[in-house]
Protein backbone atom coordinates (compact mmCIF):
# COMPACT_ATOMS: atom_id res chain seq x y z
CA UNK A 1 0.00 0.00 0.00
CA UNK A 2 1.12 3.68 -0.26
CA UNK A 3 0.72 6.44 1.80
CA UNK A 4 1.00 9.90 1.54
CA UNK A 5 0.57 11.60 4.24
CA UNK A 6 0.93 15.77 5.49
CA UNK A 7 2.37 16.47 1.80
CA UNK A 8 3.14 19.95 1.29
CA UNK A 9 4.67 21.78 -1.61
CA UNK A 10 5.34 25.60 -3.01
CA UNK A 11 7.06 26.03 -6.20
CA UNK A 12 8.99 29.52 -6.27
CA UNK A 13 9.22 30.24 -2.34
CA UNK A 14 9.35 33.10 -1.35
CA UNK A 15 8.97 35.17 -4.58
CA UNK A 16 6.04 36.94 -5.84
CA UNK A 17 5.21 34.06 -8.01
CA UNK A 18 5.13 31.46 -5.39
CA UNK A 19 2.08 28.94 -5.95
CA UNK A 20 1.17 26.85 -3.66
CA UNK A 21 -0.02 22.86 -5.25
CA UNK A 22 -0.35 21.11 -1.96
CA UNK A 23 -0.84 21.87 1.77
CA UNK A 24 -1.08 18.79 3.89
CA UNK A 25 -1.77 16.46 1.49
CA UNK A 26 -3.22 13.16 2.55
CA UNK A 27 -4.00 9.79 0.37
CA UNK A 28 -3.74 6.52 0.58
CA UNK A 29 -3.47 4.33 -2.20
CA UNK A 30 -4.53 0.60 -2.25
CA UNK A 31 -2.27 -2.67 -3.04
CA UNK A 32 -2.59 -3.80 -6.82
CA UNK A 33 -5.29 -1.47 -8.12
CA UNK A 34 -5.20 1.11 -10.39
CA UNK A 35 -5.91 4.61 -9.39
CA UNK A 36 -6.75 7.17 -12.15
CA UNK A 37 -5.62 10.52 -11.30
CA UNK A 38 -7.50 13.38 -13.37
CA UNK A 39 -8.17 17.02 -13.15
CA UNK A 40 -6.96 19.91 -14.90
CA UNK A 41 -4.21 21.59 -15.76
CA UNK A 42 -2.13 22.72 -12.63
CA UNK A 43 -3.96 20.55 -10.30
CA UNK A 44 -0.95 18.94 -8.63
CA UNK A 45 -0.91 15.95 -10.69
CA UNK A 46 1.97 15.88 -12.31
CA UNK A 47 4.00 17.24 -9.13
CA UNK A 48 2.00 14.28 -7.16
CA UNK A 49 3.76 11.82 -9.42
CA UNK A 50 7.24 13.92 -9.41
CA UNK A 51 7.23 13.71 -6.09
CA UNK A 52 6.37 10.06 -5.47
CA UNK A 53 9.28 9.19 -8.32
CA UNK A 54 11.75 11.30 -6.39
CA UNK A 55 12.43 13.74 -9.25
CA UNK A 56 11.42 16.98 -7.06
CA UNK A 57 11.59 16.96 -3.42
CA UNK A 58 9.06 17.31 -1.21
CA UNK A 59 8.80 20.49 1.12
CA UNK A 60 7.32 18.02 3.83
CA UNK A 61 5.09 15.01 4.33
CA UNK A 62 5.89 11.69 4.47
CA UNK A 63 5.38 8.79 1.61
CA UNK A 64 5.24 5.31 2.80
CA UNK A 65 5.19 2.34 0.09
CA UNK A 66 4.94 -1.03 2.15
CA UNK A 67 5.64 0.15 5.59
CA UNK A 68 8.56 1.54 4.12
CA UNK A 69 9.46 5.13 4.28
CA UNK A 70 10.41 5.97 1.01
CA UNK A 71 10.34 10.33 1.24
CA UNK A 72 14.24 10.72 1.78
CA UNK A 73 15.61 8.51 -0.88
CA UNK A 74 17.09 9.83 -3.89
CA UNK A 75 15.70 8.74 -7.22
CA UNK A 76 18.25 6.59 -8.13
CA UNK A 77 17.18 4.35 -4.65
CA UNK A 78 13.43 4.42 -4.86
CA UNK A 79 13.48 3.21 -8.59
CA UNK A 80 14.24 0.17 -6.91
CA UNK A 81 10.72 0.03 -5.89
CA UNK A 82 8.96 2.35 -8.39
CA UNK A 83 8.28 2.03 -12.41
CA UNK A 84 7.35 4.51 -14.52
CA UNK A 85 6.70 5.15 -17.92
CA UNK A 86 6.59 8.86 -19.30
CA UNK A 87 4.19 10.65 -21.75
CA UNK A 88 7.04 10.61 -23.92
CA UNK A 89 7.47 7.63 -25.94
CA UNK A 90 11.77 8.30 -25.85
CA UNK A 91 12.09 9.01 -22.49
CA UNK A 92 11.61 4.98 -21.18
CA UNK A 93 14.22 3.65 -23.70
CA UNK A 94 17.21 4.25 -24.82
CA UNK A 95 16.68 4.82 -28.73
CA UNK A 96 20.22 4.08 -30.00
CA UNK A 97 20.90 0.46 -28.50
CA UNK A 98 18.40 -2.80 -29.55
CA UNK A 99 15.58 -3.56 -28.28
CA UNK A 100 17.29 -6.98 -26.57
CA UNK A 101 19.84 -4.15 -25.25
CA UNK A 102 17.54 -2.34 -23.85
CA UNK A 103 15.47 -5.14 -22.38
CA UNK A 104 18.82 -6.47 -20.98
CA UNK A 105 19.40 -3.04 -19.08
CA UNK A 106 15.83 -3.28 -17.59
CA UNK A 107 16.41 -6.35 -16.22
CA UNK A 108 19.06 -4.99 -13.96
CA UNK A 109 17.50 -2.44 -12.69
CA UNK A 110 17.80 -1.51 -9.16
CA UNK A 111 21.21 -4.14 -9.15
CA UNK A 112 24.25 -3.18 -9.22
CA UNK A 113 26.50 -2.86 -12.80
CA UNK A 114 29.58 -4.56 -12.70
CA UNK A 115 31.78 -5.09 -15.66
CA UNK A 116 30.23 -8.07 -16.94
CA UNK A 117 28.62 -8.94 -19.99
CA UNK A 118 25.04 -7.62 -19.95
CA UNK A 119 23.64 -9.90 -22.92
CA UNK A 120 23.36 -12.84 -21.25
CA UNK A 121 22.27 -15.54 -23.57
CA UNK A 122 19.78 -17.21 -21.39
CA UNK A 123 17.67 -14.45 -20.98
CA UNK A 124 16.71 -14.02 -24.21
CA UNK A 125 13.78 -16.89 -24.07
CA UNK A 126 12.29 -14.97 -21.21
CA UNK A 127 12.10 -11.79 -23.14
CA UNK A 128 10.88 -13.33 -26.20
CA UNK A 129 8.17 -14.49 -23.93
CA UNK A 130 6.95 -10.87 -22.68
CA UNK A 131 7.38 -9.29 -25.84
CA UNK A 132 5.01 -11.77 -27.40
CA UNK A 133 2.26 -11.17 -24.35
CA UNK A 134 2.42 -7.69 -26.60
CA UNK A 135 1.84 -8.93 -29.84
CA UNK A 136 3.19 -6.17 -31.56
CA UNK A 137 6.18 -8.73 -33.47
CA UNK A 138 8.55 -6.68 -31.30
CA UNK A 139 10.12 -10.29 -30.61
CA UNK A 140 11.21 -10.68 -33.95
CA UNK A 141 12.92 -7.31 -33.80
CA UNK A 142 15.20 -7.81 -31.07
CA UNK A 143 18.34 -6.32 -32.86
CA UNK A 144 16.73 -3.43 -33.92
CA UNK A 145 17.63 -0.07 -32.40
CA UNK A 146 14.47 1.13 -30.56
CA UNK A 147 14.67 4.45 -32.77
CA UNK A 148 12.99 2.72 -35.49
CA UNK A 149 10.27 1.59 -33.88
CA UNK A 150 6.92 3.71 -33.63
CA UNK A 151 5.69 5.49 -30.87
CA UNK A 152 3.55 2.95 -29.78
CA UNK A 153 5.67 0.08 -30.51
CA UNK A 154 8.20 2.14 -28.25
CA UNK A 155 5.92 2.96 -25.51
CA UNK A 156 4.74 -0.71 -25.24
CA UNK A 157 8.59 -1.46 -25.02
CA UNK A 158 9.02 1.09 -22.33
CA UNK A 159 5.89 -0.29 -20.24
CA UNK A 160 7.44 -3.83 -19.98
CA UNK A 161 10.94 -2.70 -19.40
CA UNK A 162 8.82 -0.18 -16.19
CA UNK A 163 7.00 -3.65 -15.22
CA UNK A 164 8.93 -6.17 -15.94
CA UNK A 165 11.01 -6.22 -12.36
CA UNK A 166 7.80 -6.13 -10.74
CA UNK A 167 8.01 -2.88 -9.11
CA UNK A 168 5.77 -2.04 -5.89
CA UNK A 169 4.36 1.05 -7.67
CA UNK A 170 3.54 1.92 -10.86
CA UNK A 171 3.60 5.48 -12.16
CA UNK A 172 1.87 6.08 -15.30
CA UNK A 173 2.58 10.13 -16.80
CA UNK A 174 0.04 10.58 -19.36
CA UNK A 175 1.83 8.04 -21.04
CA UNK A 176 -0.53 7.50 -24.12
CA UNK A 177 -1.15 10.92 -24.58
CA UNK A 178 1.61 11.55 -27.35
CA UNK A 179 -0.41 8.20 -29.73
CA UNK A 180 -2.91 8.51 -32.09
CA UNK A 181 -6.19 7.55 -30.74
CA UNK A 182 -5.50 4.09 -32.34
CA UNK A 183 -2.13 3.25 -30.79
CA UNK A 184 -3.37 4.84 -27.85
CA UNK A 185 -6.07 2.34 -27.17
CA UNK A 186 -3.77 -0.91 -28.39
CA UNK A 187 -1.38 0.42 -25.78
CA UNK A 188 -4.02 0.80 -22.65
CA UNK A 189 -5.14 -2.39 -23.76
CA UNK A 190 -2.03 -4.15 -23.28
CA UNK A 191 -1.39 -1.99 -20.34
CA UNK A 192 -4.52 -3.81 -18.51
CA UNK A 193 -3.48 -6.88 -19.75
CA UNK A 194 0.15 -6.33 -18.05
CA UNK A 195 -1.47 -4.69 -14.92
CA UNK A 196 -3.78 -8.03 -14.72
CA UNK A 197 -0.81 -10.41 -14.88
CA UNK A 198 1.69 -8.78 -13.14
CA UNK A 199 -0.59 -7.47 -10.14
CA UNK A 200 1.25 -4.07 -9.45
CA UNK A 201 -0.28 -1.14 -7.53
CA UNK A 202 -0.75 1.41 -10.70
CA UNK A 203 -0.99 5.25 -10.34
CA UNK A 204 -2.43 6.51 -14.48
CA UNK A 205 -2.36 10.13 -14.65
CA UNK A 206 -4.90 10.76 -17.83
CA UNK A 207 -6.92 13.80 -19.44
CA UNK A 208 -8.59 11.18 -21.31
CA UNK A 209 -11.75 10.65 -18.67
CA UNK A 210 -13.24 7.47 -20.71
CA UNK A 211 -10.18 5.51 -20.80
CA UNK A 212 -9.45 7.17 -16.92
CA UNK A 213 -12.57 5.21 -15.60
CA UNK A 214 -12.36 2.45 -18.23
CA UNK A 215 -9.11 1.15 -17.50
CA UNK A 216 -8.74 2.11 -13.20
CA UNK A 217 -10.33 0.50 -10.25
CA UNK A 218 -10.37 4.07 -8.41
CA UNK A 219 -10.68 7.73 -9.81
CA UNK A 220 -9.39 10.47 -8.17
CA UNK A 221 -9.77 13.91 -9.20
CA UNK A 222 -7.54 16.91 -8.06
CA UNK A 223 -8.09 20.32 -8.07
CA UNK A 224 -5.55 23.14 -6.77
CA UNK A 225 -4.07 20.63 -4.92
CA UNK A 226 -6.97 19.25 -3.13
CA UNK A 227 -8.69 15.75 -3.63
CA UNK A 228 -12.59 16.88 -5.27
CA UNK A 229 -13.46 13.77 -6.21
CA UNK A 230 -12.84 10.16 -4.84
CA UNK A 231 -15.14 7.04 -6.05
CA UNK A 232 -14.97 3.56 -7.20
CA UNK A 233 -14.55 3.66 -11.27
CA UNK A 234 -17.09 1.14 -11.83
CA UNK A 235 -19.68 3.75 -9.96
CA UNK A 236 -18.42 6.84 -11.73
CA UNK A 237 -19.59 8.31 -15.72
CA UNK A 238 -18.00 10.37 -18.04
CA UNK A 239 -20.65 12.69 -17.99
CA UNK A 240 -20.19 13.21 -13.59
CA UNK A 241 -16.63 14.03 -14.61
CA UNK A 242 -17.34 16.38 -17.14
CA UNK A 243 -19.94 18.11 -14.98
CA UNK A 244 -17.61 18.42 -11.70
CA UNK A 245 -14.99 19.77 -14.78
CA UNK A 246 -17.38 22.44 -15.53
CA UNK A 247 -18.43 23.38 -12.15
CA UNK A 248 -15.10 24.08 -11.22
CA UNK A 249 -14.54 26.55 -14.16
CA UNK A 250 -17.22 28.20 -13.49
CA UNK A 251 -16.43 28.79 -10.32
CA UNK A 252 -13.64 30.22 -11.30
CA UNK A 253 -14.52 32.34 -13.89
CA UNK A 254 -17.18 34.14 -11.42
CA UNK B 1 55.64 8.53 -51.91
CA UNK B 2 55.77 4.70 -50.27
CA UNK B 3 57.70 6.86 -46.82
CA UNK B 4 54.58 9.43 -47.13
CA UNK B 5 52.39 6.84 -46.55
CA UNK B 6 54.18 4.68 -43.77
CA UNK B 7 54.77 8.16 -41.89
CA UNK B 8 50.70 9.32 -42.90
CA UNK B 9 49.85 5.50 -41.45
CA UNK B 10 52.25 5.78 -38.44
CA UNK B 11 50.86 9.28 -37.70
CA UNK B 12 47.36 8.05 -38.37
CA UNK B 13 48.31 5.43 -35.51
CA UNK B 14 49.01 7.37 -32.76
CA UNK B 15 46.04 10.20 -33.88
CA UNK B 16 43.51 7.11 -33.87
CA UNK B 17 44.23 6.68 -29.75
CA UNK B 18 42.85 10.54 -29.62
CA UNK B 19 39.95 10.20 -32.04
CA UNK B 20 38.96 6.69 -29.96
CA UNK B 21 39.00 8.97 -26.85
CA UNK B 22 37.20 12.15 -28.38
CA UNK B 23 34.72 9.29 -29.62
CA UNK B 24 33.89 7.98 -25.79
CA UNK B 25 32.89 12.09 -25.11
CA UNK B 26 31.69 13.39 -28.59
CA UNK B 27 29.55 10.80 -29.33
CA UNK B 28 28.69 8.32 -26.98
CA UNK B 29 28.36 10.16 -24.50
CA UNK B 30 26.92 13.34 -26.22
CA UNK B 31 29.40 16.00 -24.42
CA UNK B 32 31.87 18.32 -26.11
CA UNK B 33 34.53 17.93 -24.02
CA UNK B 34 37.29 20.77 -25.45
CA UNK B 35 39.93 20.32 -22.88
CA UNK B 36 41.38 17.76 -25.77
CA UNK B 37 43.37 20.71 -26.82
CA UNK B 38 45.16 20.94 -23.16
CA UNK B 39 45.26 16.58 -22.29
CA UNK B 40 47.02 16.02 -25.88
CA UNK B 41 50.02 17.90 -24.56
CA UNK B 42 49.36 17.62 -21.19
CA UNK B 43 50.30 13.59 -21.82
CA UNK B 44 53.52 14.61 -23.49
CA UNK B 45 54.58 16.83 -20.95
CA UNK B 46 54.08 13.93 -18.60
CA UNK B 47 55.86 11.51 -20.22
CA UNK B 48 58.94 14.07 -20.38
CA UNK B 49 59.10 14.92 -17.11
CA UNK B 50 58.98 10.90 -15.68
CA UNK B 51 61.51 9.85 -18.82
CA UNK B 52 63.85 12.63 -17.65
CA UNK B 53 63.67 11.49 -14.35
CA UNK B 54 64.94 7.93 -15.00
CA UNK B 55 61.81 6.10 -15.34
CA UNK B 56 61.28 3.44 -18.13
CA UNK B 57 59.85 4.45 -21.21
CA UNK B 58 57.18 1.99 -20.95
CA UNK B 59 55.99 3.09 -17.37
CA UNK B 60 56.26 6.61 -18.07
CA UNK B 61 53.84 6.28 -21.61
CA UNK B 62 51.12 4.21 -19.00
CA UNK B 63 51.92 7.31 -16.52
CA UNK B 64 50.39 9.35 -19.28
CA UNK B 65 47.47 7.46 -19.60
CA UNK B 66 46.34 7.38 -15.49
CA UNK B 67 47.52 11.02 -14.90
CA UNK B 68 45.83 11.95 -17.97
CA UNK B 69 42.37 10.98 -16.48
CA UNK B 70 42.81 13.47 -13.99
CA UNK B 71 41.93 16.14 -16.90
CA UNK B 72 38.69 14.58 -17.50
CA UNK B 73 38.07 13.91 -13.55
CA UNK B 74 38.18 17.61 -13.85
CA UNK B 75 35.94 18.28 -16.39
CA UNK B 76 33.46 16.68 -15.18
CA UNK B 77 33.54 17.31 -11.27
CA UNK B 78 33.16 21.07 -13.08
CA UNK B 79 29.97 20.49 -14.76
CA UNK B 80 28.56 17.97 -12.29
CA UNK B 81 29.09 19.56 -9.17
CA UNK B 82 29.52 23.09 -10.28
CA UNK B 83 27.39 23.60 -12.76
CA UNK B 84 29.40 24.82 -15.34
CA UNK B 85 28.33 23.89 -18.86
CA UNK B 86 30.23 20.97 -19.97
CA UNK B 87 31.40 23.16 -23.28
CA UNK B 88 32.79 25.83 -20.77
CA UNK B 89 34.39 23.16 -18.54
CA UNK B 90 36.04 21.74 -21.28
CA UNK B 91 38.04 25.15 -22.07
CA UNK B 92 38.62 26.01 -18.17
CA UNK B 93 40.59 22.97 -18.31
CA UNK B 94 42.54 23.27 -21.15
CA UNK B 95 43.56 27.10 -20.56
CA UNK B 96 44.52 25.51 -16.32
CA UNK B 97 46.65 22.93 -18.13
CA UNK B 98 48.59 25.16 -20.64
CA UNK B 99 49.74 26.63 -17.39
CA UNK B 100 50.08 23.03 -15.94
CA UNK B 101 52.36 22.04 -18.88
CA UNK B 102 54.81 24.81 -19.00
CA UNK B 103 54.99 24.25 -15.09
CA UNK B 104 55.46 20.48 -15.55
CA UNK B 105 59.16 20.62 -16.89
CA UNK B 106 59.97 24.44 -16.53
CA UNK B 107 60.14 24.73 -20.73
CA UNK B 108 57.73 25.26 -23.46
CA UNK B 109 60.20 22.91 -25.73
CA UNK B 110 61.89 19.55 -24.57
CA UNK B 111 63.92 17.49 -26.68
CA UNK B 112 63.65 13.70 -26.32
CA UNK B 113 66.14 12.58 -28.56
CA UNK B 114 68.53 12.24 -25.72
CA UNK B 115 65.94 9.61 -23.78
CA UNK B 116 64.64 6.00 -24.57
CA UNK B 117 61.31 5.45 -26.31
CA UNK B 118 58.85 2.54 -26.46
CA UNK B 119 59.67 2.26 -30.21
CA UNK B 120 63.47 1.51 -29.27
CA UNK B 121 62.03 -1.68 -28.65
CA UNK B 122 59.76 -2.61 -31.40
CA UNK B 123 59.42 -1.71 -34.55
CA UNK B 124 57.32 1.80 -35.03
CA UNK B 125 54.23 0.48 -37.50
CA UNK B 126 53.90 -2.88 -35.71
CA UNK B 127 54.15 -1.51 -31.89
CA UNK B 128 51.68 0.96 -33.20
CA UNK B 129 49.59 -1.53 -34.80
CA UNK B 130 49.47 -3.58 -31.84
CA UNK B 131 48.54 -1.12 -29.19
CA UNK B 132 45.92 0.56 -31.16
CA UNK B 133 44.06 -3.11 -31.94
CA UNK B 134 44.72 -3.66 -28.56
CA UNK B 135 42.62 -0.48 -27.29
CA UNK B 136 40.51 -1.23 -29.63
CA UNK B 137 39.64 -4.79 -28.18
CA UNK B 138 39.73 -3.63 -24.71
CA UNK B 139 36.86 -0.73 -25.38
CA UNK B 140 34.29 -3.09 -27.36
CA UNK B 141 34.60 -4.97 -24.60
CA UNK B 142 34.26 -2.60 -22.38
CA UNK B 143 30.83 -1.39 -23.97
CA UNK B 144 29.75 -4.38 -24.16
CA UNK B 145 29.67 -4.88 -19.81
CA UNK B 146 27.09 -3.47 -17.90
CA UNK B 147 28.66 -0.18 -17.28
CA UNK B 148 29.52 0.50 -20.86
CA UNK B 149 26.20 -0.20 -21.86
CA UNK B 150 25.04 2.34 -19.15
CA UNK B 151 27.87 4.60 -20.03
CA UNK B 152 26.03 4.73 -23.92
CA UNK B 153 22.76 4.80 -22.25
CA UNK B 154 23.84 7.94 -20.20
CA UNK B 155 24.48 9.63 -23.49
CA UNK B 156 20.98 8.74 -24.74
CA UNK B 157 18.50 9.06 -22.39
CA UNK B 158 19.78 10.13 -18.38
CA UNK B 159 16.08 9.51 -17.16
CA UNK B 160 16.36 6.06 -17.62
CA UNK B 161 19.62 5.50 -16.39
CA UNK B 162 17.86 7.14 -13.37
CA UNK B 163 15.01 4.99 -13.38
CA UNK B 164 17.32 1.67 -13.64
CA UNK B 165 18.83 2.56 -10.01
CA UNK B 166 22.22 4.20 -11.65
CA UNK B 167 23.96 7.73 -11.11
CA UNK B 168 24.58 9.15 -14.67
CA UNK B 169 26.93 11.49 -13.32
CA UNK B 170 28.84 8.24 -12.13
CA UNK B 171 29.38 7.26 -15.24
CA UNK B 172 29.96 10.68 -17.52
CA UNK B 173 33.20 10.68 -15.09
CA UNK B 174 34.11 7.47 -15.66
CA UNK B 175 33.63 8.20 -19.68
CA UNK B 176 36.09 11.56 -19.25
CA UNK B 177 38.08 9.75 -17.68
CA UNK B 178 38.70 7.15 -19.98
CA UNK B 179 38.74 9.79 -23.02
CA UNK B 180 41.25 12.03 -21.49
CA UNK B 181 43.26 9.17 -20.34
CA UNK B 182 43.57 8.26 -23.98
CA UNK B 183 43.96 11.39 -25.32
CA UNK B 184 47.17 11.64 -23.43
CA UNK B 185 48.15 8.49 -24.07
CA UNK B 186 47.80 9.52 -27.66
CA UNK B 187 49.90 12.76 -26.89
CA UNK B 188 52.62 11.00 -24.91
CA UNK B 189 53.49 8.46 -27.70
CA UNK B 190 53.76 11.62 -30.52
CA UNK B 191 56.18 13.04 -28.47
CA UNK B 192 58.28 10.02 -28.63
CA UNK B 193 57.23 9.65 -31.98
CA UNK B 194 58.45 13.20 -33.35
CA UNK B 195 61.27 13.19 -30.81
CA UNK B 196 60.23 16.46 -28.74
CA UNK B 197 57.32 18.21 -26.56
CA UNK B 198 56.22 21.51 -27.54
CA UNK B 199 53.49 23.43 -25.62
CA UNK B 200 52.18 24.06 -29.46
CA UNK B 201 51.30 20.24 -30.00
CA UNK B 202 47.96 20.02 -28.79
CA UNK B 203 46.84 23.16 -31.05
CA UNK B 204 44.07 21.87 -33.34
CA UNK B 205 43.93 18.38 -32.27
CA UNK B 206 40.25 18.38 -31.37
CA UNK B 207 39.82 19.12 -35.34
CA UNK B 208 41.62 15.96 -35.95
CA UNK B 209 40.00 13.90 -33.82
CA UNK B 210 36.41 15.35 -35.17
CA UNK B 211 37.55 14.77 -38.56
CA UNK B 212 38.96 11.15 -38.07
CA UNK B 213 35.06 10.50 -36.40
CA UNK B 214 33.73 12.18 -39.43
CA UNK B 215 35.73 10.67 -42.32
CA UNK B 216 35.26 7.39 -40.47
CA UNK B 217 31.62 7.51 -40.44
CA UNK B 218 31.62 8.46 -43.66
CA UNK B 219 33.02 5.00 -45.03
CA UNK B 220 30.21 2.38 -45.47
CA UNK B 221 27.72 4.83 -44.18
CA UNK B 222 24.73 2.18 -43.97
CA UNK B 223 27.06 -0.94 -43.03
CA UNK B 224 26.52 -2.34 -38.97
CA UNK B 225 29.79 -4.46 -39.04
CA UNK B 226 32.11 -1.40 -39.02
CA UNK B 227 32.03 -0.56 -35.36
CA UNK B 228 32.32 3.09 -34.13
CA UNK B 229 36.41 2.34 -32.72
CA UNK B 230 37.11 0.93 -36.32
CA UNK B 231 35.50 3.81 -37.96
CA UNK B 232 37.46 6.06 -35.81
CA UNK B 233 40.91 4.12 -36.52
CA UNK B 234 40.27 4.14 -40.20
CA UNK B 235 38.95 7.72 -40.29
CA UNK B 236 42.27 8.77 -38.24
CA UNK B 237 44.21 6.84 -41.03
CA UNK B 238 42.89 8.52 -44.05
CA UNK B 239 42.85 11.85 -42.58
CA UNK B 240 46.42 11.88 -41.88
CA UNK B 241 47.10 10.34 -45.99
CA UNK B 242 44.97 12.86 -47.11
CA UNK B 243 47.06 15.39 -45.20
CA UNK B 244 50.59 13.86 -46.32
CA UNK B 245 49.33 13.67 -49.97
CA UNK B 246 48.62 17.71 -49.45
CA UNK B 247 52.21 18.74 -48.13
CA UNK B 248 53.98 16.12 -50.85
CA UNK B 249 51.54 18.84 -53.58
CA UNK B 250 54.04 21.11 -52.27
CA UNK B 251 52.21 22.86 -49.32
CA UNK B 252 54.00 24.05 -45.96
CA UNK B 253 53.21 22.16 -42.93
CA UNK B 254 51.81 25.07 -41.49
CA UNK B 255 49.21 25.37 -43.56
CA UNK B 256 48.23 21.66 -42.58
CA UNK B 257 45.62 23.20 -39.87
CA UNK B 258 43.83 24.60 -42.47
CA UNK B 259 43.89 21.81 -44.22
CA UNK B 260 42.28 20.17 -41.39
CA UNK B 261 39.73 22.36 -41.37
CA UNK B 262 38.63 22.09 -45.10
CA UNK B 263 38.48 18.32 -44.40
CA UNK B 264 36.35 18.58 -42.31
CA UNK B 265 34.07 20.79 -43.82
CA UNK B 266 33.99 18.46 -46.83
CA UNK B 267 33.22 15.19 -44.90
CA UNK B 268 30.63 17.20 -43.04
CA UNK B 269 28.88 18.90 -46.72
CA UNK B 270 29.42 15.40 -48.49
CA UNK B 271 27.30 13.89 -45.03
CA UNK B 272 25.04 16.40 -44.77
CA UNK B 273 24.28 18.25 -48.98
CA UNK B 274 26.49 16.19 -51.51
CA UNK B 275 24.51 12.37 -51.29
CA UNK B 276 21.59 14.49 -51.53
CA UNK B 277 22.89 16.37 -54.78
CA UNK B 278 24.40 12.69 -55.91
CA UNK B 279 20.91 11.36 -55.48
CA UNK B 280 19.35 13.98 -57.41
CA UNK B 281 21.45 14.17 -60.46
CA UNK B 282 21.19 10.07 -60.65
CA UNK B 283 17.68 10.25 -60.69
CA UNK B 284 17.43 13.05 -63.50
CA UNK B 285 19.28 9.95 -65.61
CA UNK B 286 15.68 7.95 -65.29
CA UNK B 287 12.78 10.12 -66.74
CA UNK B 288 9.76 11.74 -65.55
CA UNK B 289 8.53 9.10 -63.75
CA UNK B 290 11.22 9.16 -61.21
CA UNK B 291 11.03 12.88 -60.81
CA UNK B 292 7.19 12.70 -60.00
CA UNK B 293 7.38 9.95 -57.38
CA UNK B 294 9.98 12.42 -55.72
CA UNK B 295 7.81 15.12 -55.87
CA UNK B 296 4.96 13.14 -54.40
CA UNK B 297 7.21 12.18 -51.76
CA UNK B 298 7.79 15.76 -50.85
CA UNK B 299 3.84 16.12 -51.20
CA UNK B 300 3.31 13.57 -48.69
Amino acid sequence: MLRIQGLSKKFNKGTENEIEVFNNFNLDIEENKCTAIIGPNGCGKSTLLNILAGSISADSGRIILNREDISNLSQEKRSKYIGRVYQDPSMGVSPSLTILENMSLADKKGDRFSLKRLIRKNNIDRYVEMLKSLGLGLENKLNTKVKYLSGGQRQSLSLIMAAMKHPDLLLLDEHTAALDPKTSHVVMEKTKELLDKYKITTIMISHNMKDAIKYSDRIIMLNKGKIVLDKLSKDTTEEELIDIYKAKLFEEIA
Amino acid sequence: MNSLIITSIEQGLIFAILAMGILITNKILNIADLSVEGTFPFGAFIFAKFISMGVDPVLSTLLAFVIGTLAGLMTSLLFIKLKIKPLLAGILTMTTLYSVNLRINGKSNIPLFNFDSIFDLVPILLLLAILVIAIKIILDEFFKTEVGYLLIATGDNETLVKSLGASSNKYKIIGLMLSNGLIALSGALMAQYQGFVDITMGTGVIVIGLASIIIGDTIKKNSTKLGNTTRAIIGAIIYKIIGGIAIDLGLAPSDLKAVSAIIVILFIAYNNVAIDLFASIKNKGEGVYVKNTRLIKKVQ
